[in-house]
């Protein structure tokens, strides 16, 4: 195992993994149970004045309950963390679709046409700089509801970067696949969907992989804002409630569904690629 | 006047600037006969990959036309076949995709599996039949140049353009992929444009040779022609006593001449037409290249 570059990598990660899982667990252990509790304690409900984060091996513990019955529904407070990511994945992904499939066209305009590129580019930039959220009050006032607001506002956060990058993309096609396309007597549809979009893809790929880790990081802090269900929700909800064992474990969750969103537009990247 | 299948007419290319207008080439008339094969040599710069272009319909002249079988080139078209110096071959298919991407282009009633065995049957002549399945990343510089001539020739255009095919590949390499393309223009017999740089090269392929004088306002001075028979082979042809008296000329043009005979020196816009082989046209071509030979015009 130690031979190789990746059996020494899944090593030394182990290790670090041990060790600050061992001084997080050495550091937040409860305190001794010695003396009786005090009046204001029972009254505390026997909460430890001074509030700690729960340990690791506790995590682990509510982890692999919650994990074992993910999707359970018990009400509007009270639904399985599987349920909770369905619920953040479904809007993640309707908001970045419809974004791509107005970035996507729009961008091929953008990069095809020196007058578009410049006539576009000033609302662009005005538009582009505008925290997502912004959009929230506008969102929820016009659409009146919150869940198309949420998917609204993964909308408009999703648009810039696959916007940007098929514009570069495009207009940067070697002129030589161009002069092909000409030569052969294609036409500006056969053009851009035969030369252009498979010489763009690698780029516009790499803006929809960079657009749904945005996606991914705005749901979060947008189900906060409107509530109801997901796991933005799900983590304010746990935060209010003091469980810091389901916050700690929704955290992690969150990570590693937005390492599988990305691992996923990767997998699609790599079909795209070329070599030259 | 006419008669030609192809006739470039007083085409002329200049580029505005600030002071004076840049003419890069001027009054440049050529003729091309069905079926001939011919090569441009000229110092770089001097404009031959423009006039290529326009032949192309690539880009446009600033004066004077491109006639082609009694109609104005307006434009690219499936019946002018390019092939570039750097192959230009679209690395996302594969070596058949990429000459099937031509020859479907060419004839898009073919259902798939004629397109296949007509750019099979190309690929064959070009010996790359065990490479179908190779992305031109995976190839050799010589392979993908076999690959963007069989996808030129697959399409059967009307007029063929080569700009410097070889330019970038090692001198082996070239004589085996110069081999394939008079074979495949043997069998084809293509009227063929071609650019390069190698006077070798220009003598085992060509009918004729245009030389240009260098730029700015170059023209083409001379076309000179090769009078050896086919088919021809790279090593009996140096045995042919025409070879080197030929050689010799378009060396000596390339050295001495283009650069004295360029820009306002040049008398008139007329190509001479030189036949190196005759005896006294040699000696008259070199040492007073104006005045002996009979003049051209398109
Ligand atoms: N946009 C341009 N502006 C000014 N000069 C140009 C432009 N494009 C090309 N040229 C000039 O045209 C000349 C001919 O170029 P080219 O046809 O590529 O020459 P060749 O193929 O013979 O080497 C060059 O000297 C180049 O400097
Ligand atoms: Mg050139």
């Amino acid at each position: 195992m130690l031979n190789t570059l990746n059996g020494r990598a899944i090593l030394l990660s182990m290790v670090l993994l041990a060790i600050s899982l061992g001084i997080w667990e050495a550091l937040n252990q409860p305190p001794e149970a010695s003396a009786a509790m005090s009046e204001f304690e029972m009254l505390m409900g026997g909460a430890d004045q001074e509030a700690r984060v729960p340990p690791p091996s506790q995590v682990l513990e509510h982890a692999w309950t919650e994990l074992s019955n993910p999707f359970y529904d018990a009400g509007p407070n009270d639904k399985g963390i599987g349920i909770q990511l369905a619920y953040s994945i479904y809007r993640v992904l309707t908001g970045y679709f419809a974004a791509a499939l107005v970035a996507i066209p729009l961008g091929f305009v953008i990069g095809m046409s020196p007058l578009m590129h410049k006539a576009l580019t000033p609302f662009i930039q005005v538009l582009r700089p505008i925290s997502p959220l912004a959009w929230m009050p506008l969102a929820l006032f016009i659409i009146k509801d919150s869940e198309q607001s949420a998917i609204f506002v993964i909308f408009i956060c999703s648009i810039w970067p696959m916007l940007i990058n098929t514009a570069f993309g495009v207009a940067n096609v070697r002129k030589d696949w161009i002069r092909v396309a000409q030569t052969h007597e294609l036409g500006a549809l056969k053009t851009a969907w035969k030369v252009i979009l498979p010489a763009a893809a690698p780029t516009i790929l790499t803006g929809m992989r960079i657009s749904i880790g945005i996606a991914w990081l705005v749901i979060v802090a947008a189900e906060m804002l409107v509530g109801g269900t997901g796991i933005g929700y799900y983590v304010w909800n746990e935060w209010n409630n003091l469980d810091l064992n389901s916050v700690i474990f929704s955290i992690l969750m969150i990570g590693i569904v937005g390492m599988l969103l990305d691992m996923a537009l990767a997998t699609v990247a790599k079909l795209v690629q070329y070599e030259e | 006047m006419n008669k030609h299948f192809v006739s470039v007419e007083n085409l002329s290319k200049r580029f505005p600037t600030k002071s004076e207008d840049l003419v890069v080439f001027d009054e440049v008339n050529i003729g091309f006969d069905k079926g001939e094969f011919v090569c441009i040599i000229g110092h770089s710069g001097c404009g031959k990959s423009t006039i290529l272009n326009v032949l192309a319909g690539l880009d446009t002249p600033s004066g004077g036309a491109v006639i082609m079988d009694g109609t104005e080139v307006s434009g690219p078209s499936l019946d002018r076949g390019v092939v570039f110096q750097n192959y230009s071959l679209l690395p996302w298919l594969t070596t058949l995709q990429n000459v099937s991407f031509g020859v479907q282009a060419r004839w898009p009633k073919w259902d798939k599996k004629k397109v296949d065995e007509h750019s099979k049957h190309f690929l064959e002549m070009v010996g790359l039949s065990a490479s179908l399945n190779k992305k031109p990343a995976q190839l050799s510089g010589g392979m993908r140049q076999r690959v963007s001539i069989a996808r030129a020739f697959a399409t059967s255009p009307k007029l063929l353009l080569l700009d410097e095919p070889f330019g970038a590949l090692d001198a082996l390499t070239r004589g085996v992929i110069q081999d394939e393309l008079l074979k495949i223009w043997n069998a084809t017999q293509q009227t063929v444009f071609m650019i390069t740089h190698d006077v070798d090269e220009a003598i085992l392929l060509a009918d004729r040779i245009l030389l240009m004088t260098n730029g700015p306002n170059a023209r083409i001075a001379e076309s000179v022609k090769v009078s050896i028979p086919r088919p021809r082979d790279r090593s009996d042809i140096i045995e042919h006593p025409a070879y080197y008296k030929i050689r010799n000329h378009l060396v000596n043009f390339l050295v001495k001449r283009s650069g004295e005979m360029s820009g306002a020196a040049a008398p008139t816009g007329n190509t001479l037409e030189v036949d190196p082989a005759e005896p006294d046209a040699t000696a008259a071509a070199t040492s007073v290249p104006i005045k002996k030979a009979a003049a051209y015009t398109a």
